[in-house]
C-alpha cells in the first residue's frame, strides 16, 4: 500500500515540475528571452567562474589543512623518507601549475564573455608560444624523470649482503610469514607439499627447513636491511607496508622482492605518535577475494637486539611438528630436537594478532 | 563516388535513383527506428543505451559509497532489490567487489566507449564530411546490434545467483580465472567474457567503419587539413581501437582456454580450496600486459572523442579559431602514439623487472608534454573570445578544468618511485576519476547539449543546463577532490571497509561527505534527463544553425532524412574555425562559402582552387 502512494506521490510531483516548467518557458517565449543572442544568463554563468574559483581555492586550503592531520607519519623507512620528499616537491611543482591554469580558465570566461559590440581576437595560432609552453613541461618532465629514476633504481637494486632474509606468503585470506632461523637460509618449498599443517609447503626433506619459524607476527630489526621474499599461493595479492613506504605484488607462482631499512622501532613510534597502542601494520592491495579488506597482519619494529632475543625465543615449525616432519623425512629425523624446549614466554608485544580469517569468513 | 551506395535524393545521380527513393520511403518502421542503417539513428540507439547503462552505472556506485560512508548503517532496506546479498541488514563482501566491477566496466566500455564514442562518431563523421552515410551502412547497424547483443549478456550476468563477475574491471587471473577464488569468477565471469567479447566485434566494426568512412567519403574540398578536430579525433580513437581490442580479445581468449579447456597461460603453482592445482609454468603478469596494452589506449579511446567535441564546442562557443589547429592534431598523434608504450606503468610494483619500470616511467612522463600543450591550447582559445555560455559550453569548459586537474596528478603517479606508495590507493580512484572518468563524461554531456537541435530538431532548455552543470560540475570535485586525501593517507582502493586497521581507521567524516555529494551528483543527472526527454518531444523546435557554427552539419534541413542532404552534398572551401575573421561582418563563415563570396576578409595565400 505504502508503495502505492509513494509512486503516486512521485508521479503527482513529477507533474508538478513538468507544469511549472512548461509555464515558465511560455512566458519566456512570450517575454522574447529566446530572440537576443545572449540572455542575462551569460553574465551570471561568466561571474560564477570566478566565484567557483575562488571559493574553490579557499576550499582546498581548508580541507588540506583538515586532512593533513589525518596523513600517515614521517616514513618509518630510509627510502620511505625519500620518495615523500619526492612527491612533496613534485606535488608542489604541481598545484603551481594548477593554480595558474585553472585561475586562467575560471577567469578568461569572465572578462572575455559575450558583448555585442565586440569581436573576438582571430588568432589562429603563434609558433613561438606553443614552442615555449611544449618545452617548459618536457623541461619540467624530464628533470621528474631524472629524480625518479635514481630513486627508483635505488630502490630496487638488488639488497645489500647480510639482509635480514623474511619470507611472506599471502593467502585468501592471510598473511604468513617465515624467518630462516639461525643458518639464516629458508628452507626449500614446493607448492605440492602444503597442508593443513604445512601451510608454506615447506619441503622437510631440505635441512635448511629445521630451523624455519613461523611466527604470528612479523618483527624486524631497527636499522638493518630487510629483504622481503614474497609469494602467494592461490590468486594475486600484494604486500602494503604504509608506514614505511613499501609495497609489492605476491604473485602465485613469481616469487618477488622488495628490500628497505626501518628506521623507528614500535616504541619510537608509539613516542612520536603519542598513542600508547600503535602498531605497524601489513596491509593486502590487489584485489584478491571477500576478505581483501581484512588481511590485516601485525608488525613490530624491535631495537637490534630485542629483534635477537626475539628470534631466539621463536619455537622451529618442524620442533612444533615433530610427528609431521618425521613422516615426511624419515632419513632426517636426527635433525629434530631430542625434547621440545619449554617455550620461553613469548616477546611479542601486543596482545593476540587478530585472526584475520575468522573475519574474513563472517 | 560518395554516394553510389547509398541512392538516397540524390536527383543530379541517375536516373533510375528515383525508383531507390520510393523503396526508400516504403521502409517499414522496423527497418527505419530499430534495424536501421541510418548514421543517426545508430548514433541515437547508443546515446540512449549508453544513458541507460549511466543510470545503472550510477546506481551500483551509490550502493558501494553507501557501504563506505556510512559502514554501520543498516542496509535491510535494500533487501526488497538485492535479496541474499544483504545478510544481516550488511552488505555481502563480495557483492560489493561485484558492484564495484560491474561499476567500473560499465563505465568505461558501455558507457564511456560505446556511448560516447559510438554516438558521436556515427553521428558526426558522416554529417561533418559531407557523406551521406558511413561506408558501410549495413556493418554500421550490425555494430550497434552486437553491442546491444553484449549489453544484453552483461545485463543478465547481474541477476545470476552466484553474481556477475567481481575480480576488477581489470579481471586480473588466477582471481579471475578460479571459480574457487570467489563466486563471481564462475558463471558470471563466463558472461562477462562472453560480453565483452561480443562488444569487440561491435567496436571493430564501428571503428573500421569510421575509418573506412573518413579516408573515402569526404565531400570535395575536405582535405584532411580541414577536418574539424572532432573528425580527427575520432578518427584516431577508431585507429586506436582496432589496433588495440584485439589484444584484449586474445587474452580473453586465453582466459577463457584457462578457465575452461585445462591450459595454463596464466596459471602456475596455485593452491587452492583445499588442492593444488596441475597448472604450472603460466605467468599470471602476462595478462596483465596484455589487458593494459589494451587498457592504457582504452583511457584514450574515452577521452580523446571527449577532446575533439570539446575542441569543436570551444572554438565555436568563443566565436573564436580553435588555437593551434595543427599543434592540436600533431598533439592527439603523438597522445595516440604514446598511449600503445606506457601500458606497463600500471604494473611498476607488479614484480617485472625494474628496468622495465624505469622506460616506462620515461615514456609516461613524455605523454603528458602532448597532454599539456592541448590544455594550453584550450585556454589560448578562450582568451579575447566573445565567450557565449551554452550549457555545452560550460560542460566543455568543465572538461578542461578536469583534464588539467587530473593529468597532473598522473605526473605523480607515472613517477615509479612515488607510485610505490600511491598504487592501488585512492589517490589513483582519485586521478583517473577525474581525467578519464568525469572529463570524458563532461564532453559526452556536451557533444548531447550541443547537438541535440541537430539531432531532434528541437532545443534543450537552457537553464535547466546552466543548473545541471554548476550541480554536477562542483559535485564532481567535491566527490573526487578528497579522495586525494584518502589516498595519500594510504587507504587501499576495493576495500569493503577500513575499519579494521588502525592504520585506515580516520576520514570516517570524509567519506561520509564524499558519499553524500555522490548521491546528491547523481540526483542531479535527472534534471539533465527529464531536460533530454521532455526537449526531444516539447522542445523549442530549433533554427537551422542555432550556434552559428561552421560545420556542414548545420546546412542540412532541420530533420535531415536518410541520405542527409537533399540536394548535393556542399563542398567545402576553407577550414572550420574562420570565427570572427577581421573583415567579414558576421562572425562566422561556415566551411561551404566560398572564398570568392568573402573578398573582405580572405587572407593572401586564400583562393578558391580550381573548380
Ligand atoms: C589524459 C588522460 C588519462 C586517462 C584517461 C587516464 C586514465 C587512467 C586510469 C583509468 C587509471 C586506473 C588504472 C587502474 O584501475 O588501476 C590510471 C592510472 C594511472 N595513470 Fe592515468 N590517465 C590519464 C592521464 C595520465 C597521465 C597524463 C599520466 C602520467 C603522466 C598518467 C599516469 C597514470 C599512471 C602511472 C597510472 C597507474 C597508477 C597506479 O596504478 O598506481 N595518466 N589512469
Ligand atoms: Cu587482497
Ligand atoms: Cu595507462
Amino acid at each position: 500500500m505504502t508503495t502505492i502512494y509513494i509512486i503516486a506521490a512521485i508521479v503527482l510531483i513529477v507533474a508538478i515540475l513538468v507544469v511549472i516548467f512548461r509555464l515558465q518557458v511560455l512566458s519566456a517565449v512570450l517575454k522574447g528571452r529566446y530572440e537576443k543572442r545572449v540572455g542575462i544568463g551569460n553574465d551570471i554563468n561568466g561571474l560564477l567562474f570566478v566565484i567557483v574559483f575562488v571559493v574553490g581555492v579557499g576550499a582546498f586550503w581548508y580541507s588540506y589543512q583538515q586532512a593533513s592531520a589525518f596523513f600517515l607519519p614521517a616514513a618509518s623507512s630510509e627510502h620511505g623518507v625519500r620518495t615523500d620528499q619526492l612527491f612533496w616537491v613534485t606535488m608542489a611543482i604541481l598545484v603551481a601549475a594548477f593554480l595558474v591554469t585553472n585561475a586562467l580558465l575560471y577567469v578568461f570566461p569572465y572578462f572575455y564573455k559575450y558583448k555585442e559590440d565586440r569581436k573576438a581576437y582571430f588568432y589562429p595560432d603563434n609558433h613561438r608560444l606553443e614552442m615555449i609552453w611544449t618545452i617548459i613541461p618536457a623541461v619540467v618532465m624530464a628533470g621528474l624523470v631524472v629524480f625518479g629514476y635514481k630513486e627508483w633504481t635505488a630502490i630496487t637494486s638488488p639488497a645489500p649482503k647480510g639482509a635480514e632474509v623474511i619470507e611472506i606468503m599471502g593467502k585468501q585470506f592471510a598473511w604468513q610469514v617465515r624467518y630462516p632461523g639461525k643458518d639464516g637460509v629458508l628452507g626449500n618449498y614446493n607448492y605440492r607439499n602444503i597442508d593443513a599443517v604445512n601451510e608454506f609447503g615447506i619441503d622437510m626433506n631440505d635441512s635448511a627447513s629445521y630451523d624455519d619459524f613461523i611466527p604470528r607476527e612479523l618483527h624486524l630489526p631497527k636499522g638493518k636491511p630487510v629483504l622481503l621474499n614474497i609469494r602467494a599461493r592461490d590468486v594475486i595479492h600484494s604486500v602494503f607496508l604504509p608506514h614505511f613506504r613499501v609495497k609489492m605484488d605476491a604473485v602465485p607462482g613469481m616469487p618477488t622482492h622488495f628490500w628497505f631499512v626501518p628506521t623507528k622501532s614500535t616504541a619510537d613510534m608509539r613516542d612520536e605518535t603519542g598513542n600508547a597502542k600503535f602498531n605497524y601494520e601489513l596491509a593486502c592491495t590487489e584485489v584478491c577475494g571477500r576478505g581483501h579488506y581484512a588481511m590485516r597482519f601485525v608488525v613490530v619494529v624491535d631495537e637490534p637486539a630485542d629483534y635477537e632475543k626475539w628470534k631466539a625465543s621463536q619455537e622451529t615449525f618442524a620442533s612444533l611438528n615433530r610427528d609431521y616432519a618425521a613422516e615426511k623425512a624419515p632419513k632426517l629425523v636426527g635433525l629434530l630436537p631430542a625434547k621440545v624446549a619449554a617455550p620461553e614466554a613469548p616477546a611479542d608485544s601486543t596482545a593476540a594478532p587478530a585472526d584475520t580469517t575468522a573475519v574474513a569468513a563472517h | 563516388m560518395s554516394s553510389s551506395d547509398i541512392h538516397i535524393h540524390d536527383h543530379h545521380a541517375h536516373s533510375h535513383d528515383h525508383d531507390h527513393d520510393h523503396e526508400h520511403h516504403e521502409l517499414p518502421w522496423i527497418r527505419q527506428y530499430i534495424f536501421s542503417e541510418d548514421h543517426k539513428i545508430i548514433a541515437k540507439q547508443y546515446l540512449i543505451s549508453g544513458i541507460l547503462w549511466a543510470i545503472l552505472g550510477g546506481l551500483f556506485s551509490l550502493i558501494f559509497r553507501i557501504q563506505l560512508g556510512f559502514p554501520n548503517a543498516d542496509l535491510s532496506w535494500m533487501k526488497p532489490v538485492l535479496g541474499e546479498w544483504i545478510q544481516n541488514g550488511k552488505l555481502d563482501p563480495e557483492f560489493y567487489l561485484a558492484m564495484v566491477t560491474m561499476h567500473g566496466t560499465i563505465m568505461v566500455f558501455f558507457v564511456l566507449t560505446a556511448g560516447l564514442s559510438g554516438t558521436f562518431s556515427n553521428f558526426l563523421i558522416p554529417l561533418q564530411i559531407g557523406a551521406r552515410d558511413m561506408a558501410s551502412g549495413f556493418l554500421n547497424m550490425l555494430s550497434f546490434w552486437f553491442f546491444f547483443l553484449s549489453s544484453v549478456v552483461m545485463f543478465a550476468s547481474i541477476f545470476i545467483s552466484t553474481g556477475p563477475a567481481s575480480g576488477g574491471w581489470v579481471i586480473y587471473p588466477p582471481l579471475s580465472a578460479l571459480p574457487q577464488a570467489m563466486s563471481g569468477s564462475g558463471l558470471g565471469m563466463t558472461l562477462w567474457l562472453s560480453s565483452m567479447a561480443i562488444f569487440i566485434v561491435s567496436s571493430l566494426l564501428g571503428s573500421l567503419n569510421y575509418i573506412t568512412t573518413i579516408i573515402n567519403l569526404r565531400t570535395k574540398g575536405m582535405t584532411f587539413d580541414r577536418l574539424p578536430l572532432t573528425i580527427w579525433a575520432f578518427f584516431i580513437t577508431a585507429i586506436i581501437g582496432v589496433l588495440s581490442f584485439p589484444v584484449l580479445f586474445s587474452a580473453a581468449l586465453l582466459l577463457v582456454f584457462d578457465r575452461s579447456f585445462g591450459t595454463s597461460f596464466f596459471l602456475s603453482e596455485i593452491y587452492i580450496g583445499g588442492e593444488a592445482l596441475s597448472n604450472q609454468g603460466g605467468s599470471a603478469i602476462l595478462f596483465q600486459h596484455l589487458f593494459w596494452f589494451l587498457g592504457h589506449p582504452e583511457v584514450y579511446i574515452v577521452l580523446l572523442p571527449a577532446l575533439g567535441i570539446t575542441s569543436e564546442i570551444v572554438a565555436t562557443n568563443s566565436r573564436k579559431p580553435i588555437f593551434g589547429y595543427k599543434a592540436m592534431i600533431g598533439s592527439i598523434l603523438a597522445i595516440a602514439f604514446l598511449s600503445f608504450i606506457v601500458w606497463a606503468h600500471h604494473m611498476f610494483i607488479t614484480g617485472m623487472n625494474p628496468f622495465l619500470g624505469s622506460i616506462f616511467m620515461f615514456l609516461t612522463l613524455i605523454i603528458a608534454v602532448p597532454s599539456a600543450v592541448k590544455a594550453f591550447n584550450y585556454i589560448a582559445t578562450l582568451w579575447k573570445g566573445n565567450i557565449i555560455f551554452t550549457p555545452a559550453m560550460l560542460f566543455s569548459i568543465g572538461l578542461v578544468s578536469f583534464f588539467i586537474s587530473g593529468g597532473l596528478t598522473g605526473i605523480i603517479l607515472g613517477n615509479s618511485a612515488i607510485d610505490i606508495q600511491l598504487h592501488d590507493t585512492y589517490f589513483v580512484v582519485a586521478h583517473f576519476h577525474i581525467v578519464m572518468g568525469s572529463a570524458s563524461f563532461f564532453g559526452m554531456l556536451a557533444g548531447v547539449y550541443h547537438w541535440f537541435p541537430k539531432m531532434f530538431g528541437r532545443m534543450m532548455d537552457e537553464r535547466l543546463g546552466y543548473i545541471h552543470f554548476w550541480l554536477t560540475f562542483i559535485g564532481v570535485y567535491v566527490v573526487f577532490f578528497p579522495m586525494h586525501y584518502i589516498g595519500i593517507a594510504g587507504f587501499p582502493r576495493r576495500y569493503y571497509s577500513w575499519t579494521g586497521f588502525d592504520a585506515f581507521n580516520s576520514f570516517a567524516d570524509l567519506n561520509q561527505l564524499i558519499s553524500i555529494a555522490a548521491i546528491l551528483v547523481f540526483i542531479a543527472q535527472f534534471i539533465f534527463i527529464f531536460n533530454f526527454f521532455y526537449s526531444i518531444f516539447k522542445g523549442r523546435i530549433s533554427s537551422l544553425n542555432p550556434w552559428r557554427s561552421n560545420t556542414l552539419e548545420w546546412t542540412t534541413p532541420l530533420n535531415p532524412e536518410h541520405g542527409n542532404w537533399p540536394g548535393d552534398i556542399p563542398h567545402v572551401y576553407r577550414w572550420p574555425y574562420d570565427y570572427s575573421k577581421p573583415g567579414h561582418n558576421e562572425d562566422f563563415i561556415p566551411q561551404n562559402v566560398p572564398f570568392s563570396q568573402t573578398p573582405h576578409s580572405n587572407f593572401p595565400h586564400e583562393k578558391d582552387s580550381n573548380e
